[in-house]
């Protein structure tokens, strides 16, 4: 097969179905690395970033002060430099997300460590809000109680942990 | 373990079995990971993924199921060796192409790889054969969130876990089922097929994964969106899919013996003729060629085919495999030799078709009107 822009033989072959809509692009060696594809879905996601419509500056500038990573740079390549871009770069990023997933918000599995501590959140908010109830009953030794428990949860000692 | 006990001792996805595996080939899950603090692989410099290899090795070659499996440095890793792996889908192309500051994991079962600075920090794979999504999720499941007990994960609370890449926000998974489709493509069903995989979000790849083109008539399946559904929905979806091909798939086989005995006699006859006398074989050809044996194999035109052995023949003539062998690089007129003198010798004792149809009387000898009275 050829290459789509060369007429040499490709060696790089790109099928993408969108919506349905199937494109395939053939590509040699040099012209797959001169336009910067390394595969299929940098490549889309670089087409999708060019052909948005810019209705603010939002992706277009701006740097992560985590690694130094510019917006041109995520526009060029498609990719984050590091977790934190995804901070300096939250503006715009629903936009982007909304195209190429189902929803916007992760759904999926939670690191245990933090779902263990958001089971800690909830415990701590339930508890204050009882121990807010004691106060205002002036049922002070169920407060006393709550307060300690709380104190426990908040600064756990190696006995409790 | 060593690379050629690795090599020496294939898995047993890689020898056709499995649910489905007259259709399909195996079943394949992979998360994508990355510890806070550090640039994505594709943005750091040397040294960072030096530190975080150091950082990360230790984690991955402890893990319970890592024990007596195959760990090695990419820096110690020749280009024939991680090409071979790639061959056996143990890591990614892009993931062979890198060098210093990777490194890979392997279990003992090779049901498991773990790729380290690939084009997240953690690539972890699970393989397992057939149609058997949920036993490959349940196996990457298990080790990720046993690493995650040790390594700081970059994970957000709305975006899920943290990739290089925005396509696999969320849960960073990507599941996908490798098919044998020879009666969709003889009957040019195959590109309906796949627009209507498409339509529903899923990606049809080749043999090799992204950018890569559909040889021996292998088709990957696979779904595209990982943010906003669980790891379970998504596995759900793409079974129900892979059932619906895998019935489209049985069907045009079932058409074919019936209304095409001919046309698929000739097929797997020619490829049969050509496997076992060619003495070169170049590799899309013979790709292409054990399709056509391996679908007469199916449908019982080739009598006491094991199916390993035409998936084991399938590795063994791919470049970096026939490379290995050889001791030395190759180019591709010697590799075409090297494949056909392959294909031939493993071919050796497997009996020719019969006819498709049992009723059909053996042809006679047509009586020639030349004879010599």
């Amino acid at each position: 097969m050829k290459c789509d822009v060369c007429e040499t033989e490709a060696t790089v072959f790109l099928t993408q179905i969108i919506n349905g809509q199937m494109t395939t692009v053939n590509l040699c060696d040099s012209c797959s690395q001169a336009k910067g594809v390394t595969d299929e879905m940098g490549f889309g996601l670089a087409e999708a970033f060019l052909n948005q419509p810019t209705p603010s500056n939002e992706v277009t500038e701006g740097v992560c002060e985590a690694c130094g990573f510019t917006a041109a740079q995520l526009k060029k390549i498609g990719r984050m430099g590091c977790p934190e871009c995804y901070t300096a770069f939250r503006d715009g990023l629903d936009g982007l997300l909304k195209a190429m997933h189902k929803g916007t918000r992760h759904v999926g599995k939670t690191p245990s460590k933090i779902a263990k501590s958001r089971h800690v959140q909830g415990n701590i908010n339930h508890l204050r809000e009882e121990l807010a109830n004691a106060v205002r009953d002036e049922r002070y030794e169920d407060a006393a109680r709550l307060k300690n428990e709380i104190d426990r949860i908040l600064n756990p000692t190696p006995d409790t942990v | 373990m060593l690379f050629k006990t690795l090599i020496n001792h294939p898995a047993d996805w890689m020898q056709g079995s499995g649910p489905h595996s007259e259709i399909v080939m195996t079943s394949r899950v992979r998360l994508a990971r990355n510890l806070r603090g550090f640039p994505f692989p594709g943005y750091s410099q040397e040294h960072q993924r030096l530190e975080l290899l150091q950082l990360a090795r230790p984690c991955v070659d402890s893990l319970p199921e890592m024990k007596d499996g195959y760990s090695e440095d990419y820096a110690k890793l020749s280009k024939t060796r991680k090409q071979v792996m790639v061959e056996r889908h143990l890591v990614s192309r892009e993931h062979a192409a890198r060098a210093i500051g990777c490194a890979v994991a392997v279990d003992r079962k090779q049901n498991l790889s773990i790729m380290i600075n690939e084009e997240d920090h953690f690539r972890i794979q699970g393989i397992r054969p057939g149609l058997n999504l949920r036993s490959a999720w349940q196996l990457v499941d298990k080790v990720d969130t046993e690493l995650e007990g040790n390594l700081p994960y970059a994970y957000d609370e709305k975006l899920g876990y943290l990739t290089a890449c925005p396509t696999n926000l969320g849960t960073g998974m990507r599941a996908s089922v490798m098919l044998h489709l020879p009666a969709l493509a003889l009957t040019d069903q195959i590109n309906p097929v796949i627009k209507a995989v498409g339509k529903i979000g899923l990606a049809v790849r080749g043999l090799y994964g992204e950018g890569t083109e559909a040889l021996g008539n292998l088709f990957q399946i696979s779904n595209q969106h990982t943010l906003g559904e669980k790891e379970s929905e998504i596995i759900s979806q793409i079974e129900k899919v892979i059932e619906r091909v895998i019935n489209s798939e049985n069907n045009a086989r079932q058409k074919l013996v019936e209304d095409n005995p001919n046309m698929l006699q000739d097929q797997v006859g020619r490829a049969y003729a050509i496997l076992r006398h060619a003495h070169i074989l170049a590799s899309k050809e013979a790709l292409n060629l054990l399709s056509l044996l391996r679908l007469g194999a199916d449908l019982d035109l080739i009598s006491n085919c094991d199916r390993s052995l035409l998936d084991m023949l399938l590795l063994e003539i791919q470049p970096a495999h026939l490379q290995l062998r050889a001791g030395k690089d190759l180019n591709p007129e010697e590799r075409d030799l090297r494949r056909a003198e392959i294909t031939r010798t493993r071919l050796h004792s497997l009996a020719g078709p019969s006819n498709v149809s049992n009723n059909q009387p053996p042809p006679e000898a047509p009586t020639s009107d030349l004879t010599d009275e």
